[in-house]
């Protein structure tokens, strides 16, 4: 089985508060302001790959778009075992929405060998649009199935896909190719790379394509083009106006805090 | 020839519960008045007519679809059908709510529409001939406005925090729509599994008492459990208690997890990472139960406590038992 994995690199989410800050252009957070990562939900992608080609053997390759700091997480991806390595480097200065990105990726694929899987992130830990996915499975014209976190293989053209939905799971049966977008479960925690792995992974190569290369115009981030653009970032202030429950005792204290919570619930 | 109206499309395509609709309808009805546009409902049908009346009191029409291919692949579908709609009524915007199904079709909608699609809208607005809406981006850190540039626009959003639809005098109109195309089958739902979970799905939940990683095992989590029966409320729990193994991860609330909005959210053990406050924003008040004076918890707190959970739990509970009986 051919399975491709869509990466994403983004400023780390676990950033404190106090060290976020924005780009001048106000439209960005400072990518300077925390380290650069890969998205949570594409590594738990990349390990559910991991886990069904070591059931049942098959090749990995791995895909992000971004500028010249996606080789790291490439690299990393490599050190995770994924076979080969595309970056389509982004060296444009603009962000791309959804749909250019599903436009670049799609225009990506064209030129590797036949998929039979090919997987994303559902959201990324920065915009979290959630798009990519699905807009990728319509650009390739492949059927989609979003929210899943368990994949099986059955038989040599179909796999079986878990999707969680609002209220359990469902399991589809799908015919490959398919596009699927992964999201975190107790089953797909992303492994931790061996050292000598991370070692190796540098000396891997990393194709890497120009946007001239895939034959998309120069023009496909800039942001009039875009169907989806940021016009507004601001960063939103707590409150801070909680009326910290006092009493004299504990009792009278939670007495207090039970009045609170019985009158909203009272009156719903 | 009257001028060509604008229409919005309300899709109310899941299932889901009251509140989720409500709200839904509400930022549906909202929009198509800013835009100046026909609000048009769509709805599965034939529903039983109490609730599809209920619905034209929201809307300019009610469109109630039949297909007997539904019940089978609700996705493909529910896509074929809304993409026929798109390309009949040529909407302005098309709003979906917030379940798993319609956060699905909505990137695909938009591009078989040859739209624009953006999801976990807070608030939606129409400007300059484009619709623009809020959302919490960065883990909470930061609120972005952001620009449909492509129609329609397609977008899902948080229903269940949403002011529901304003009664109109007079109810629009209700009509039945077939869509008897059996869309090709490429993806087979093979089993169904339901959460043993009880009453509402936690982004419906009214009252939600949720723990962190400060209630230091997983036992606390059974005493909340009993404290939200109490409460008619849910439990839930942060990223940290549940990547510990204390809670399942259907109950986890925040960035990663489910973004919830009851009239009151109870946090204990929760520090308040952005990453958490995100995904409980939109709760009408916040208390916090926390050792630390200074959690970031509190700063979204309208009341809170700085007490050891442990210690709290058990008269609190009997207390409410008493109060709420």
């Amino acid at each position: 089985m051919n399975i491709l994995v869509c990466l994403k690199q983004i400023l780390d989410p676990e950033v404190p508060a106090r060290d976020f800050s924005l780009a001048r252009s106000h439209l960005q957070a400072d990518p300077t302001c925390a380290d650069l990562v890969t998205n949570i939900f594409c590594e738990n992608a990349l390990e559910t790959a991991l886990q069904l080609r070591d059931r049942h053997g098959g090749r990995i390759s791995i895909l992000s778009l971004g500028p010249a700091s996606v080789e790291d997480t490439l690299r990393k991806g490599l050190a995770m075992q994924a076979d080969a390595a595309f970056m389509i480097l982004n060296d444009t200065g603009h962000l791309p929405d959804s749909a250019a990105t599903a436009k670049a990726l799609a225009a990506a694929i064209g030129k590797l060998d036949r998929l039979d899987l090919i997987l994303t992130g559902h959201e990324s830990g920065d915009w979290g649009a959630g798009q990519t996915g699905g807009l990728l499975a319509e650009e390739l014209g492949l059927p989609f199935i979003a929210f899943v976190d368990e994949i099986e293989e059955t038989g040599p053209d179909r796999l079986i896909l878990r999707q969680q939905n609002d209220s359990g799971w469902q399991k589809f049966s799908a015919p490959m190719p398919v596009v699927a977008s992964i999201t975190n479960s107790d089953h797909n925690l992303p492994r931790i790379p061996k050292i000598r792995d991370i070692i190796l992974a540098n000396r891997k190569p990393i194709t890497s394509w120009s946007l001239g290369d895939l034959e998309l115009s120069p023009d496909l981030f800039l942001p009039e083009h875009l169907l989806v653009r940021v016009t507004e970032l601001t960063i939103p202030q707590a409150k801070g106006d909680c009326a910290f429950i006092e009493g004299a005792t504990k009792e009278e204290k939670i007495g207090k805090l039970a009045e609170k919570i019985a009158a909203i619930a009272r009156s719903i | 020839m009257s001028e060509p109206v604008s229409t919005v499309i309300t899709a109310l395509i899941s299932p889901t519960q009251e509140r989720a609709s409500a709200g839904l309808m509400g930022a549906g009805q909202r929009l198509s008045e800013t835009v100046g546009a026909e609000h048009v409902v769509v709805a599965c049908g034939p529903e039983d007519s109490e609730s599809a009346s209920g619905l034209a009191h929201g809307a300019d029409r009610v469109l109630l679809v039949r297909s007997p291919a539904l019940v089978r692949d609700r996705q493909e579908v529910w896509l074929q059908c809304l993409t026929r709609m798109g390309s009949e009524l040529n909407p302005a915007a098309i709003v979906l709510g917030n379940d798993a199904l319609s956060q699905e079709i909505t990137p695909r909608l938009a591009h078989r529409l040859g739209g624009a699609s953006i999801g976990d809208a807070q608030t939606l607005t129409a400007e300059e001939g484009h619709i623009s809406i809020t959302r919490s981006v960065y883990g909470g850190k930061a609120m972005a406005k952001v620009k449909l540039q492509g129609t329609p626009a397609v977008v899902w959003v948080r229903a269940p925090s949403m002011d529901p639809a304003r009664g109109r005098a007079t109810p629009g109109q209700i009509e039945e729509w077939d869509f008897a195309t059996e869309p090709e089958m490429k993806i087979q739902l093979l089993e169904t599994q339901m959460d043993a979970g009880e009453g509402d799905r936690l982004e419906d939940a009214r009252i939600i008492v949720s723990g962190g990683r400060g209630l230091g095992g997983p036992e606390p989590f059974e005493k909340l459990k009993e404290l939200a029966k109490v409460l008619k409320g849910q439990t839930a729990a942060s990223r940290a208690a549940c990547d510990l193994g204390w809670a399942p991860h259907s109950w986890q609330v925040g960035q990663t997890g489910k973004k919830v909005a009851p009239q009151l959210y109870l946090a204990s053990g929760i520090s308040g990472a952005s990453q958490h406050i995100m995904g409980i924003a939109d709760s009408k008040a916040i208390a916090a139960i926390n050792t630390d004076p200074n959690a970031p918890i509190f700063k979204h707190c309208q009341f809170g406590l700085v007490e050891d959970f442990h210690q709290v739990i058990g008269p609190l509970q009997e207390k409410l038992a008493e109060l709420l009986a």
